[in-house]
């Protein structure tokens, strides 16, 4: 790839100010000419989707901060007051709840369509590592957004959470104190809950800038993990990708619409409608569904401090994931044997998430264990001794030879 | 650079590339500005705020000589029930000498023992004195505004001082005889 | 292609077994060892539902003279009645009939004054106190928002005004042979537990509509819901007519950026 010429440009203004501040230059390398793989599939839609997504939330947020009163007696109040007073309040509010979940689905098919392609092996192991601590102040930011409304479950999900804090020796009981800022969740808790909730939000959106800064330096991934290596590989960011990302938003909002204006409180729980109360906790406390899976895990250890440890290291086995995979081959199309790993981990994933909504008894509680020992097992110990065992098939010498094989498959059928 | 293709495609496909471009950019672009509104339009007075831009007002514990101040969109309404000495006085004077000028008429609009009028110096925004009987009431019989020293008459016109406007009159009407309602229809 | 192909069918999968999931839990809510909930015909049901007017103005009717002497319905003012069919008028004079207080007049004292169309509902206790006092040491729960506050919506508040019997039935004694109704409460087949604070309070003829329908016990706890369902989500006619709009829009627009994209692509395979 030659490096991309500077475009002239012919409108002074714009001339004037790229000359200062080459802004209009940098985006037209990076939105317009960026050389990306021509043979991405629909897979690969997701990310630009997170990223909408993430905006869409900033917007409705900032909106309801307008109308929203972090207070014990007048939280749930004035949320009531945004659905039944202020013009197109509900619309907001509803907007701002379900887009929550579709960011999190959204996410989760990002995360996975990586796994699947091998997208944090080198070069690219700090791009994603920036998604995974991107993935983590989400997590951080959903809970606290959760707690706002000031309804029951609101209330009992901040309460259990902070708790997790309580399993830390020596000052885990300091801390949790320290967390709420008195001696229990209340009022000064919801308060800096609202601040943080507010702040987290630009936290992600910077970590978004330095994953596509990232991004653009590695140059994106593709379904055959073969690097770029000519021209021929690729094609401009804009018009091609910019209007498939176009038409996969559009299916995503279709989505998003349908729920926030025919079913809104599909996703939430009833309880949470009513008003939070310290002395009584509601018979079933579930988390929202973009967490059972870790639930599941918190639950699985019948030990306190185990469950809480067990249930960061899920996530923070993400991290070196690119050290656990030690096979050659980047994508999983080419790897026979890891790619029937994968979809049992992803069918793992889904029983975790299945078993977290369901009550701690029984059979759950087997099953949750199960599921959980497999999570771990396949990143420790299936994943690092695939590297050695698995006989990858061929890989094509080129991202264009096997467009060209592709179609020719496609006549010959 | 990346393969050279051209976006713009060949004299075969051009028309329904070009007409299939139009669409999309007008219906989305359409799209975009209609999606604005909901945000915008929340930043509006709400409802219950709307519910209270209509104050109704029962006049009939004020008794001649005497003034009350209701509150009207958060603001102060002066609602004085005027003496005889009070109507002569603001009709005793040629309005085209005035600052702003009106004549008594088009201040007391409905009746002329009543004047209601919003209670905001057009000075610089503080609230006259004037509506209990310890205040001062200006040189005018009327009101005074402390901030500043603008003297209103017995009609609430400007008189004396750096106010340029009379104060101003409110939208208002009688439901009967001893009730008004001022704003309008919530 | 293919790859989009399988993204639906995906998608497919995940929206059959997220709804799935949905209706295992309403079942496992609603369920338990007693009767499933009663699931009668609601007209704001569906992507075409709405409120019927009528029947919220009986709801109304029952609301007034049954459930407001003990539940507050926070959030709602008399204007929002307008809503519902009352012109202004009726809504001042039904306003006027309740009293609110007011104050600290200019003597210091709070006063009592009827209520106009701004102002919210009129509470029926003065602190949770004394409605605790008053109704056998439990709060009675704001009403406003029950509708969602409970899983079920309007099918459990409708099965719940219809769920009392007068003695424990056989099936709830065969799971917990011990189970006894304590002093002071009633028995009812869809509260949690059983044993409800509050007692029947919809019997046939009770009360009298305007518009002449018959008062059966059914007929009021449908209306009553309705109402309740209306007083939870006032929007609901709204949103779901602009939702349709909205909809139809999007798949246009998907429409045509689908055309488009593809007809982009045409030059790069």
């Amino acid at each position: 790839m030659s490096s991309t010429p500077s475009p002239v440009w012919s409108n002074r203004t714009i001339k004037w100010v790229d000359r200062r501040l080459p802004i209009f230059s940098m985006m037209h390398k990076e939105l317009i000419v960026y050389p990306t793989p021509r043979n991405l599939n629909y897979w690969w839609n997701f990310g630009s989707l997170a990223g909408i997504a993430l905006v869409i939330l900033i917007l409705t947020g900032i909106f309801l901060a307008m109308f929203y009163t972090p207070h014990e007696d007048m939280a749930f109040a004035s949320i009531e007051r945004i659905m039944r007073e202020v013009n197109f309040g509900w619309l907001i509010r509803f907007i701002h709840m379900n887009a929550v979940s579709l960011f999190f689905l959204v996410v989760y098919i990002h995360i996975f369509r990586g796994m699947y392609y091998g997208s944090y092996k080198a070069p690219r192991e700090l791009l994603w590592g920036i998604g995974v601590l991107i993935y983590l102040v989400m997590v951080g930011t959903a809970f606290l957004g959760y707690v706002l409304p000031w309804g029951q479950m609101s209330f009992w999900a901040a309460t259990v959470i902070t708790s997790l804090v309580t399993a830390i020796p020596v000052v885990g009981n300091d801390l949790a104190i320290w967390l709420w800022g008195g001696f229990s969740v209340d009022n000064d808790t919801l308060k800096r809950f609202f601040a943080l909730h507010y702040l987290l939000p630009f936290v992600i959106f910077a970590l978004v800038f330095l994953h596509l800064w990232a991004l653009h330096t590695t140059k994106s991934n593709n379904p055959t993990g073969v690097e770029v290596k000519k021209p021929a590989d690729t094609l401009p960011f804009h018009p091609y990708y910019t209007m498939k990302d176009a038409f996969g938003l559009g299916v995503a909002l279709i989505v998003l619409c349908f729920f926030v204006f025919f079913y809104p409180n599909y996703f939430n729980h009833a309880i949470n409608y009513v008003q939070a109360d310290p002395m009584v906790t509601p018979e079933h406390i579930v988390p929202e569904w973009y967490f059972l899976p870790f639930y599941a895990i918190l639950r699985a250890v019948p030990d306190k401090l185990g469950g809480v440890v067990l249930m960061f290291l899920a996530i923070a086995i993400w991290f070196i994931l690119p050290l656990l995979d030690t096979s050659k081959t980047r994508s999983g199309r080419f790897r026979p044997i890891f790619k029937w790993f994968f979809w049992l981990l992803v069918a793992d994933f889904v029983l975790l998430t299945y078993l977290g909504a369901m009550p701690a008894e029984g059979i759950y509680v087997t099953l949750g264990m199960w599921a959980t020992g497999y999570y771990f097992f396949h990143f420790v110990v299936i994943l690092p001794l695939l590297g050695w065992f698995e006989k990858p098939l061929p890989v094509p010498e080129s991202i264009s030879a096997a467009v060209t094989a592709g179609h020719e498959k496609e006549a010959a059928a | 650079m990346s393969q050279a293709v051209n976006p713009g495609g060949n004299a075969d496909g051009d028309s329904r590339r070009d007409f299939l471009l139009y669409a999309t950019a007008t219906v989305g672009a359409v799209g975009t500005a209609l999606a604005v509104w909901p945000f915008i339009d929340s930043m509006n007075p709400a409802k219950d705020v709307m519910a209270l831009a209509s104050v109704e007002v029962d006049l009939s514990p004020v008794e001649v000589g005497q003034a009350i101040t209701v509150v009207w969109r958060g603001k102060p309404v002066f609602v004085r029930h005027r003496t005889e000495k009070d109507i002569e006085q603001a009709r005793a004077v040629d309005p085209a000498t005035l600052p702003d000028p009106a004549t008594d008429d088009e201040r007391a609009i409905h009746k002329p023992e009543w004047l209601v009028m919003i209670g905001i110096c057009t000075h610089l925004g503080c609230v006259p004195k004037g509506q209990k009987p310890s205040d001062p009431k200006g040189d005018y019989n009327g009101w005074f505004c402390v901030c500043h020293g603008s003297h209103y008459d017995t009609a609430g016109r400007i008189r004396k001082g750096p106010a340029p406007l009379n104060l101003p009159v409110p939208e208002y009407a009688f439901l009967d005889d001893t009730t008004i309602q001022i704003g309008q229809e919530a | 292609m293919s790859t989009l192909t399988r993204i639906a069918t995906a998608a497919a999968v995940a929206a059959g077994l997220t709804l799935g999931l949905g209706a295992v839990g309403a079942q496992a809510a609603g369920g338990g060892e007693g009767p499933g909930l009663k699931r009668p015909y609601w007209s704001f049901e569906g992507v075409f539902g709405g409120y019927d007017e009528q029947q919220l103005r009986r709801g109304w009717e029952v609301y007034a003279q049954v459930c407001k002497s003990c539940h507050v319905l926070d959030y709602m003012h008399y204007r929002n009645l307008e809503q519902i069919g009352f012109t202004e008028d009726e809504v001042k004079e039904i306003a006027a009939s309740f009293e609110v207080e007011d104050g600290p007049d200019e003597w210091g004292e709070m006063f009592m004054r009827p209520a106009t169309p701004m102002d919210e509902f009129a509470k029926p206790y003065e602190n949770d106190a004394i409605a605790k006092l008053a109704n056998g040491g439990v709060v009675p729960p704001n009403l406003s928002v029950m509708a969602r506050a409970r899983d079920g919506g309007a099918d459990y508040i409708y099965s719940l005004m219809l769920g009392y019997r007068d003695e424990v039935p056989e099936w709830v004694l065969e799971h917990d042979p011990n189970f006894e109704l304590p002093a002071g409460k009633s028995f009812n087949a869809y509260f949690p537990g059983y044993a409800i604070s509050m007692p029947q309070q919809l019997f046939e003829g009770i009360l009298e509509y305007p518009d002449g329908t018959e008062p059966s016990a059914e007929q009021m706890a449908h209306d009553v819901t309705a109402f309740l369902q209306w007083a939870a989500e006032p929007e609901l006619e709204d949103r779901k007519a602009l939702g349709r709009y909205v909809l139809v829009f999007l798949l246009v627009l998907t429409a045509l950026l689908y055309a488009y994209k593809r007809e982009i692509w045409k030059d790069a395979h």
